[in-house]
């Protein structure tokens, strides 16, 4: 019996078993609330929704474990989303065939890259501090894609782009397994290839990693490009969800991805952390809000009951806590 | 020409891209360098200065803070419903409840932060999610229209008439920056509570060694913060005359690039009152010029973004990889 | 030497015992150090010095204390704070100081510091400053931020500001450690002068020469315990660092004739402007060729350029009788340099991370399985591997690489680097923060590598260790190679008498 905690532990990491018992654990109240929450259903539009988060979550996890943030994420996915609707409006609006949204994913995808690199590299070249570098980006995106729309919205789009963020294929939604795919593609791009192995190193210390060889530079532009690409899948998929653009969309996101990923015990300064506690506190945090909303709260109480739980993660996790516990008992 | 020289790099360089700037405003309109126009300019930015010099506060001591223009929401509904239950109050009330509410939330964080060395972004961006969520739920999202008069009124200090009839005012939210900015100045240059907070963001290892009360630093440099934030919600209601609880829902990241560009360092030990000033007015007075020259407002954003990438592009301002306290232990 | 004589004592300290967790750090030690008196504390990593050093400045209590007396006061239990408003202080090596605050700000801050709200008064501030740097014989500018200054001047603003709180004992922790040896012996010319003024030093270093240079006596401590204190007089490195291991340690000249290998390197008027010129070096295969100086001669700095982190301005580079022009130092690895930095903590090694990442860096390409994928089978192969050939003491491959002892990290630093298949090694300063005990293994191995066929250049601040474990030494001297000598024919101390010349 221990040897499988300890396995599983080995395996999953420790953040990782924490977060499991709390998802059980929640699971557990809710459906003692109200027995609707463990349905077909009620998972079912979890599904649907939260892959949107937990793609733009991917996108900040890299450049978080490599010791920066990426704050432009969201804006970054709104206007490689307009970009594909940008093809989109070109080739017919609803009309527009399958090649037109081939050829609008790409531009999506490379738009977003783009926004990513340019980020990486100011980073990289200059030494400036990420904060700074994506913010700026941030604010120029937010003000391009306002200019571009005069804030307006965009829609109208063939059906197969409703089906992307509303279908399913044997059963299971469309937006979840697509989530499925990248976080799928994440774990295997920073625990298993070169670059993945580049971003902790960089993360821990980036000098030490330039002395012992490692193309520094070129790592965090791709970081940076990388993070940019899933934000325009993001952007694709909240396009697909809404069936419109507009900048702003999922502004209230941002720091909620940043939330996410220290509740799955991403190392504040860098050089630590994995893909799968990310993605179980994704979930976790809309069991959260889907629960919440079953028992007759709504979204705000979700977002700040959200904020407590990172709070009591963190101090659960302080060393902190069992001094403070020793002190109370000498006292 | 010494006192310049020691003013420092960064300040030295936004005063004169600032002064260049109003040189180029004022040739290429007639409406820029009109009392009007500066006016409304101080005016309309009196706001971003409290919030600007409260969050330099927390940056100079090494930390960071998300929270303050959602507090500032927090503090004004608080301190708003307070005072219509007293049946009206005064601006001594609304000054002192304001002030109290805001350090306390500040405190808040401080609490979280040292009580349980959580790092200060995960703290800010936990407790940002609680207040707003928390806000939202129990206000129902409402806003209060029926403030007492005191507080909706203008309170003008000095108005002039120019020979075409236009009127240039100066109101009282003006006055209390200025008081605020001049108490900032004051705490962190004149006073040793303020050079301990220097070196503590500076070297929080020496300035622990050296007997410096860390506890106390953080208490006061988010107290500080969240006083300034109780100060802006209060001059805020003043300017618009109503309350709406998710009116300065994303201010924060704005302010921060502000006070970034004018040479406060995240990761602390850096930042002048005089930079702080200059970023944040450099920000405003762009905007201002855009606005008159009659480019299109939702071009405004993508030029000031475009500004701030091509200022840290250039600028070369070595922020140093890795964020706050992002040194391997050199043990 | 002292004017006030030696019965009187700054500090006496006898029976001091502490433990943590289940290891006795401390037992029953007897420290003392007479008014006015440059005192050492010798002793390897972990035989209690900085421990000791945090008993006197109250940052640790004692389990068990039979004396302890300051200015012949007895104490009970030290604060930090009394131990300062006592005239304790302590410099630490990493010199606790503000980079971005001024130099006049640094020196007086400790004034500054306390809850009561006061004004600050720069002039005063800076007068008080500048008097304290008069008693050291020093003027800098005041104004000027801290983190412009070098080093030593760093070290400096550090002792002014214990002698502006009236500072009769200091504690100096590593103070040599980044110095070169000018700034070293004006260090040493104002420890002298403290001396004289009857303020008493407490050396902690590791660097055995200047600790007999300057100090009148000398504790030893080994594993907690204390070995005994000894005059300086009469006293030498050897027998120094017998005490400290508790071992004799066998030096012997291992250098051979080795004119007749091919040359594997070839450097030809090399130069970078400003740090180094017109350098002719030769490194032959299975050479081990020693390159002694003072710091900031040049020596990292030809390191640098040879990996190819700094481009040369002029001269050329040959490789197994190639041309040899690194852009980065990727292509330096590509080619067959392998350089281990002498900031093994900062560059050598990355800390937080697991000591099989740590060991795999350098050979990534090597270690793909299927798909271009990292292998984690290989990895941890990779690092098994190295720690049966090294004799590597680990727990889990996966561990933190802090966990390690320093000679221990260093031998997974030469792993990270002999993975790479180098042909020529460039060792910078490899023992600093090695025990001497393990230092020798680390030879050992490079001994065994040089056997082999690997070229290697060895940086070294120690004359004794470039004389025992090279083949040819090379003296560099502001920017040039200023002499060769061959180990057979010269001690260290005809050696270290040429570097200081």
């Amino acid at each position: 019996m221990t040897g499988i905690v300890e396995r599983a532990r080995a395996a999953l990491g420790r953040e990782a078993l924490g977060l499991i018992v709390l998802m059980v654990g929640m699971v557990a109240v809710f459906t003692a609330a109200n027995p609707q929450f463990l349905s077909v259903s009620s998972f079912s539009s979890m599904g649907y929704q939260a892959p949107l988060l937990g793609l733009l979550t991917i996108a900040m996890l890299a450049p978080m474990i490599s010791g920066g943030i990426n704050l432009a994420i969201i804006f970054t996915a709104n206007i490689s989303g307009l970009a594909f609707a940008w093809v989109m409006l070109k080739a017919g609006g609803p009309e527009a065939g399958a090649l037109a949204i081939v050829a609008g994913a790409a531009l999506a995808l490379i738009v977003g890259a783009l926004a990513g690199a340019i980020m990486g590299a100011i980073i990289a070249y200059v030494g400036a501090h990420p904060i700074l570098v994506s913010l700026g980006m941030m604010i120029f995106l937010r003000g391009l894609g306002e200019f571009l729309t005069k804030g307006g919205d965009i829609s109208g789009f063939p059906e197969a782009v409703g089906a992307l963020g509303h279908g399913d294929i044997l059963g299971l939604p469309t937006p979840l397994l697509l989530f499925i795919a990248v976080a799928l593609a994440w774990q295997i791009l920073l625990r298993r290839t070169r670059h993945g192995f580049a971003v902790y190193m960089v993360g821990s210390n980036i000098r030490a990693a330039e002395y012992a060889g490692l193309p520094t530079k070129r790592t965090l532009v791709m970081i940076y490009a990388l993070s940019g690409l899933v934000c325009a899948i993001a952007g694709i998929l909240m396009l697909a969800r809404f069936n419109s653009v507009r900048v702003g969309h999922g502004e209230a996101l941002l720091l909620v991805t940043v939330l996410a990923i220290f509740l799955g015990g991403i190392d504040p300064f860098g050089g630590h952390g994995k893909v799968f506690p990310v993605i179980l506190s994704i979930f976790i945090l809309q069991m959260l809000s889907s629960g919440l909303n079953l028992i007759g709260a709504n979204q705000h109480l979700s977002t700040a009951v959200w904020g407590m739980f990172l709070i009591a993660v963190m101090i659960l996790r302080s060393d902190r806590l069992a001094s403070l516990y020793h002190l109370f008992r000498k006292g | 020409m010494h006192r310049l020289i020691r003013m420092g790099q960064i300040e030295f360089r936004l005063l004169i891209a600032l002064a260049a700037i109003c040189v180029a405003l004022s040739l290429a309109t007639d409406t820029f360098l009109t009392l009007g126009n500066l006016t409304s300019l101080l005016n309309n930015n009196s706001v971003n200065l409290i919030w600007a010099v409260g969050l330099l506060v927390v940056l100079i001591a090494g930390g960071i803070d998300i929270s303050f223009a959602v507090m500032s929401s927090v503090v004004q509904y608080v301190a708003a419903v307070w005072l219509l239950k007293m049946g009206g109050g005064n601006w001594f009330f609304g000054f002192v409840l304001c002030g109290l509410i805001g350090a306390g939330l500040g405190l808040v964080n401080a609490a979280l932060i040292h009580g349980f060395r959580i790092i200060s972004i995960v703290v800010t961006i936990a407790t940002f999610n609680v207040f707003f969520g928390l806000l939202m739920f129990f206000t129902k999202g409402r806003s209060i229209y029926n403030l007492p008069d005191w507080w909706a009124d203008r309170v003008i200090l000095f108005e002039h008439q120019s020979a075409d009839g236009n009127w240039s005012e100066l109101t009282l939210p003006v006055a209390v920056m200025a008081a605020c900015v001049f108490a900032t100045w004051f705490l962190i240059r004149r006073t040793n509570l303020g050079r301990q907070l220097y070196a503590f963001g500076d070297n929080p290892e020496g300035a622990r060694r050296a007997g410096v009360n860390l506890a106390v630093m953080q208490a006061l440099a988010f107290g500080w913060c969240g006083f300034m934030a109780g100060m802006a919600a209060l001059m805020q209601v003043n300017i618009v005359r109503e309350v709406v609880p998710n009116a300065l829902y994303g201010r924060e990241l704005d302010v921060l690039a502000a006070v970034v560009l004018g040479g406060a360092r995240l990761g602390g030990g850096k930042g002048t009152v005089l930079g702080c000033v200059l970023g944040v007015m450099f920000v405003a007075v762009t905007q201002n010029g855009l606005n008159l020259l009659g480019v299109s407002p939702f071009a405004f954003k993508m030029i000031i973004g475009a500004a701030i990438l091509v200022a840290i592009s250039t600028s070369n301002i070595s922020l140093g990889q890795g964020r706050a306290g992002h040194r391997e232990a050199a043990q | 030497m002292t004017e006030t004589g030696p019965s009187r004592y700054a500090l006496r300290m006898k029976g001091i015992d502490i433990r943590f967790g289940g290891v006795q750090a401390l037992s029953s030690v007897d420290f003392d150090v007479r008014a006015g008196e440059v005192h050492c504390l010798a002793g390897e990593n972990g035989s209690g010095k900085s421990t000791l050093i945090k008993i006197v400045t109250g940052v640790y209590r004692p389990d068990n204390a039979a004396l302890i007396e300051l200015f012949e006061n007895p104490v009970e239990a030290i604060s930090p704070v009394q131990a300062r408003a006592r005239g304790v202080a302590v410099i630490w090596q990493d010199l606790a100081l503000f980079p971005n605050m001024s130099v006049a700000e640094n020196i007086a801050f400790d004034g500054l510091v306390g809850l009561r709200p006061r004004g600050v008064r720069y002039g005063d501030m800076k007068l008080r400053a500048r008097a304290a740097l008069e008693r050291l014989g020093v003027t800098l500018d005041l104004d000027q931020p801290l983190e412009n200054l070098a080093i030593a001047q760093r070290q400096i603003v550090a002792i002014a500001r214990a002698l502006i709180q009236d500072a009769r004992l200091i504690f100096m922790d590593e103070p040599t450690a980044s110095l070169t040896q000018s700034e070293t012996d004006h260090l040493l010319n104002i420890v002298r002068k403290l001396s004289s003024d009857g303020v008493a030093v407490v050396f902690v270093s590791h660097r055995l020469a200047e600790v007999l240079e300057i100090a009148e006596r000398v504790t030893v401590l080994r594993d907690g315990k204390l070995v005994g204190v000894y005059p300086t007089e009469g006293m030498t490195q050897a027998r120094l660092g017998e005490l400290m291991t508790g071992h004799i340690l066998e030096y012997k000249v291992t250098a051979r004739d080795m004119s007749a290998a091919p040359i594997l390197f070839e450097a030809r008027g090399l130069s970078v402007p400003g740090q180094f010129e017109g350098v002719d070096l030769t490194i032959r295969a299975g050479e081990v060729v020693g390159l002694v100086g003072l710091i900031g001669a040049g020596r990292t700095e030809l390191a640098h350029a040879m990996m190819g982190m700094t481009g040369t301005a002029a001269g050329s580079m040959q490789l197994d009788g190639r041309p040899y022009r690194p852009r980065n130092i990727r292509e330096a690895i590509a080619q067959g340099l392998a350089y281990v930095s002498e900031d093994r903590l900062q560059l050598g090694l990355l800390q937080k991370q697991s000591i099989e990442d740590n060991a795999a860096i350098s050979v990534l390409d090597r270690l793909l399985g299927g798909l271009g994928l990292i292998s984690p089978a290989k990895k941890t192969d990779l690092i098994m591997g190295w720690v049966s050939k090294l004799g590597i003491k680990i727990g889990l491959p996966a561990d933190a690489i802090s966990t390690l002892s320093g000679g221990n990290q260093q031998k997974v630093v030469l792993a990270k680097w002999l993975a790479t298949e180098p042909k020529l090694l460039i060792l910078d300063s490899p023992t600093v923060g090695v025990d001497v005990g393990a230092r020798a293994g680390i030879f050992r191995i490079v001994r065994d590598l040089a056997e082999r066929g690997l070229a290697i250049l060895l940086i070294s601040d120690e004359e004794s260790e470039a004389i025992y474990n090279s083949d040819r030494v090379l003296h560099m001297a502001r920017g040039r190679i200023a002499g060769a000598f061959d180990p057979r024919t010269t001690s260290p101390v005809d050696l270290e008498a040429a570097i200081h010349a």
